[in-house]
């Protein structure tokens, strides 16, 4: 049975009717019209599509409307802009990360409420942070190149 | 419903209407007065047909100076449109920033073999270079003529011809172009697709004279990436289009007999599509579509299970029989004979099992009938073959569909997206509206194409004098291509087989690639029928460096074998046999970089749980060479596998850009190195059980290597032969040779988990 639903989408308010079941990700890419994030399981196994929900990632793929509620989403265009990047924006371009890019909401976004609430993180704890993430591309040192340098400019 | 608009690739029509384009002459060189006096003939206001043999198929020089090429190769994100963009810059004499490279539009580009085999650069670059040195050519007579002086006498900086003598005297390309086409007929051979190649009467620049080839250049589709502009092939909208999955069966073969649409009549625009063993929904919105295929009450036929278990693989493989054998290369020298004379024969056998792409989203395809105009937009890697296939499988002319490459989720050759564009097409003629398919993760990775699993057996003969006289190499496996490489024949895709077009299983696998110079060599390969001939879930394919990896790791820990029976170092060991001065220099560059100390493996000094080794391999790749070094640590109590570091010396021939070539090469070690460490298909005898990320592991960031040393080596007089897959191809052996320097213990079976391992290990 449908329900209204009011989200909020990185600082702007859609209203939407769905079904309550239905995961956040269909409504950010079909009812909204976002194109990011991306489907890659849905099963929360490989995080193409992170979101932050008040500040967390999760993974837009498994989370019901339901669950959602008045929280905030910021979805990867809500992170920054090429006029204000987001540091891990900035070096992600700095370090030439992706190949394809379809995984890049994970990384970004998580990496992003990690630096955040982590000053100066060790490689371990990076490592440890965005393990379980998924690139088939194998940019895996890249990522951890860019992490590192945008961890640098956030000191 | 706007994407559509933003995301319709401008064809060269627009393009040049929007820019100007053009230019003209051919023939043989005219005498001045006739140049000028049939001038108008040879400009041309009409695009000319969009064919190999036309210089305006690859190049357009635009009104405002600019210039766009038209690839019909594709970029992966391995930063081919920043090469190819150099290379058509240097030969132009334009800066790089005035060249736009539109990439894999059917309207705009022909067939060059979309991304295949590592040939972006090798094959599609090469051509886009004569064409520009052609463009060049023509430009600098046109100049001539306007300026009334010789061609001879002119030279070209930043797109304006002038006087040798006279700066003054110029005319830059934007003026030369006008509003019109090259009209200018190439020497083409014959061929679409990879060997496509048609030159014009230019010769292109001397590498010495190189001042945009060779430097690192960043790439230009980063930033959308990061900036969440860049929109993938999953997000093109199309006016009217409603979503489509896919259904497949629980037994692999098995098709329905009975489906019970009104199990979804609940679900908005709930609609099924079924003929023979081809099984789908489409409903008005994506998640409805979702709800129907799960939903749908579906009775399946109840065939016997098609597959043995997983267990007996190698088994079946090795007494299955041999469908088609061939010996590549000439053999060298009487190899029996010298086997019969051997002191001593060292035997050993390898095994590598079925992978997957497991691109990193399920494959997406839209196709929108018209009357009178067919579109696919697609995230296969080759949309010429696509728009091939399209066409087939609906039945319409080939000049009636139009095959737009859209980045897709992930590309390394023939995955699930040369399947989703033709059941996309197929839903979208049932249904008769714009369809928008993409599949469902465990259809990703369970049903996209395999790499083949195969076994390969070596054995070596070696004198009293432990000189190696004899060397003999055969693999044994399911073919490299039951379906073809491109999805142009419906025989060759999931939607053909499934409807009931006959199936046409195609053969062949390969050999290793080196320039030992065993004294008698040879070596051949054996290929096995599938084991399920139609619509199977372990259907083979290519996947990237395609039985490269297979090859090279049995090969390769073989000549590692060899060296310490010999109980030689294997650096010393290779350098002893390779006869290819590019190879013994790979081969002592990666040595040399990783700091190799001379010695025989294994180590035999280490007590702990924890032990650490290094390995060496090397090998060719269709002319590039690469060495690599792997210095490895493992966990003896659990069998865990670190890849610690790697160091490769790489040559490819000409570099273009150097930049763009290390980061490719990065990458392939670290996919080559989970591909050795994790991959392997699972299946049951119903079915193939790797169906996501944790039935199907790949590498993760926790285990990446601390760091992969890259050396390049340009040869700039040599043509570039290709980089985007020789990386993967040692990696698998270099970490075997590794384990067995730390352990003493020669893993020969892919992967390397940690549960495998762990059991070699015991």
């Amino acid at each position: 049975m449908s329900e209204k639903f009011s989200l909020s989408v990185n600082e702007s308010t859609h209203t939407i009717t769905a079904d309550p079941d239905m995961p956040l990700l269909y409504a950010l890419r079909d009812d909204l019209g976002l194109n990011n994030p991306h489907f890659g399981c849905g099963l929360a196994q490989c995080g193409a599509c992170t979101v932050h929900l008040d500040g967390q990632p999760i993974r837009s793929c498994v989370t019901p409307l339901s669950a959602v509620g008045n929280g905030k989403i910021t979805t990867l265009a809500g992170l920054g802009t090429p006029e204000k990047p987001h540091p891990l924006q900035t070096a992600y371009i700095e370090e030439q990360v992706p190949q394809c890019g379809y995984c890049i909401n994970g990384w970004l976004m998580t990496a992003a409420a990690f630096l955040r609430d982590n000053k100066k993180p060790s490689d371990g704890q990076i490592k440890d942070a965005l393990s379980g993430l998924k690139c088939r591309c194998g940019t895996h040192l890249a990522i951890l190149r860019a992490v590192k340098r945008a961890a640098a400019m956030m000191g | 419903m706007k994407k559509i608009e933003k995301m319709k690739r401008p064809s060269r029509r627009t393009l040049l209407r929007c820019g100007g384009a053009l230019v003209v002459s051919i023939g043989a060189p005219m005498p001045f007065r006739l140049a000028r006096a049939t001038e108008e003939a040879r400009l041309v206001g009409v695009r000319p047909p969009l064919t190999p043999d036309q210089l305006s198929s690859y190049i357009a020089v635009n009104a405002d100076g600019t210039v766009s090429v038209f690839s019909g190769k594709t970029d992966l994100g391995q930063g081919l449109e920043v090469a190819l963009a150099q290379m058509v810059a240097e030969e132009l004499d334009v800066p790089f920033k005035a060249v736009k490279v539109v990439t894999g539009d059917t309207a705009s580009s022909v067939n060059q073999g979309g991304a295949s085999s590592a040939s972006g650069v090798s094959e599609g670059g090469k051509q886009l270079r004569v064409a520009a040195a052609e463009a060049r050519r023509v430009l600098v007579e046109l100049a001539a003529e306007k300026l009334g002086v010789p061609a001879e006498s002119l030279a070209v900086n930043g797109g304006v011809v002038h006087s040798n003598t006279e700066m003054a005297k110029s005319a830059s390309y934007a003026e030369l172009v006008g509003d019109r086409y090259f009209n200018v007929t190439l020497a083409w051979n014959g061929k679409i697709g990879n060997p496509l190649y048609a030159p014009g009467k230019a010769k292109p620049k001397a590498p010495k004279d190189y001042a945009i080839v060779g430097r690192p250049i960043k790439r230009e589709d980063v930033a959308p990436k990061v900036f969440a502009q860049q929109d993938f092939c999953t997000d093109i909208k199309v006016p009217g289009m409603v979503h489509g999955r896919m259904i497949r069966p629980a037994i692999a073969g098995a098709v329905p007999v009975n489906v019970d649409e009104s199990s979804i009549k609940e679900i908005p625009g709930a609609r099924v599509v079924w003929n023979q063993g081809f099984l789908g929904v489409v409903a008005d919105k994506e998640w409805d579509a979702i709800k129907a295929a799960q939903r749908l009450k579906v009775t399946w036929s109840n065939p016997a299970p098609p597959f043995p278990d997983q267990a007996s693989l190698y088994d079946h493989i090795r007494q299955a029989g041999v469908r088609k054998s061939e010996t590549e290369g000439r053999p060298v020298g009487d190899v029996d004979a010298a086997f019969k004379n051997g002191a001593r024969v060292i035997e050993a056998e390898y095994e590598w099992p079925f992978q997957s792409h497991a691109s990193m989203g399920p494959a997406c395809a839209i196709v929108d009938i018209k009357p009178d105009q067919v579109t696919v937009w697609t995230g296969s890697q080759k949309p010429h073959f696509t728009r091939d296939g399209v066409a087939n499988i609906l039945g319409v002319p080939v000049d009636k569909v139009r095959g737009i490459w859209i980045l897709g989720p992930g590309s390394y050759g023939r995955n699930d997206a040369g399947d989703v564009a033709m059941d996309a097409a197929l839903l979208a003629k049932a249904v008769g509206k714009p369809v928008r398919l993409q599949y469902m993760r465990d259809q990703a990775t369970g049903w996209d194409p395999k790499a083949p699993a195969s076994i390969h057996r070596a054995r070596a003969a070696i004198d009293g004098s432990g000189k190696v006289i004899a060397y003999e190499f055969v693999s044994k496996a399911f073919p490299r291509v039951d379906v073809n490489s491109n999805e142009s024949e419906p025989h060759d895709t999931l939607a053909g087989q499934l409807t009931g077009v006959p199936v046409k299983s195609g053969d062949g696998f390969g050999v290793p690639e080196d320039s030992y110079g065993f004294a008698n060599k040879r070596s051949y390969w054996q290929t096995i029928a599938p084991l399920l001939e139609r619509g199977s879930p372990l259907r083979t394919s290519h996947l990237r460096d395609p039985v490269g990896p297979q090859i090279h790791f049995a090969s390769e820990s073989f000549i590692d074998e060899l060296a310490a029976a010999l109980k030689l170092d294997p650096v010393e060991f290779r350098l002893q046999y390779v006869t290819d001065p590019r190879d013994v220099a790979v081969i002592k560059a990666a040595a040399e970089k990783a700091g190799w100390q001379p010695r025989p493996s294994p180590r035999r000094d280490q007590n702990g749980t924890t032990v650490s080794g290094r390995g060496f391999a090397y090998v060719q790749r269709h002319g590039t060479r690469l060495a690599i070094a792997a210095e490895v640590e493992i966990d003896r109590s659990n069998g865990k596998i670190w890849t610690r570091k790697f160091t490769v010396a790489h040559d490819c021939g000409q570099i273009i850009n150097p930049d763009g070539l290390l980061r490719v090469i990065e990458a392939g070690v670290v996919q080559g190195t989970s591909r050795a460490l994790w991959e392997e298909v699972k299946f049951n005898n119903k079915t193939v059980t790797s169906v996501d990320w944790l039935s199907y592991p790949i590498l993760d960031i926790a285990e990446a290597p601390e760091s992969i040393d890259v050396v390049l080596i340009d040869r700039p007089e040599l043509p570039p032969s290709g980089a985007g897959e020789p990386a993967i191809r040692p990696v698998a052996a270099a970490i075997a040779n590794a384990v067995f320097d730390a352990t003493g213990v020669r893993i020969r079976r892919v992967p390397f988990s940690p549960d495998n391992v762990k059991s070699a290990l015991s």
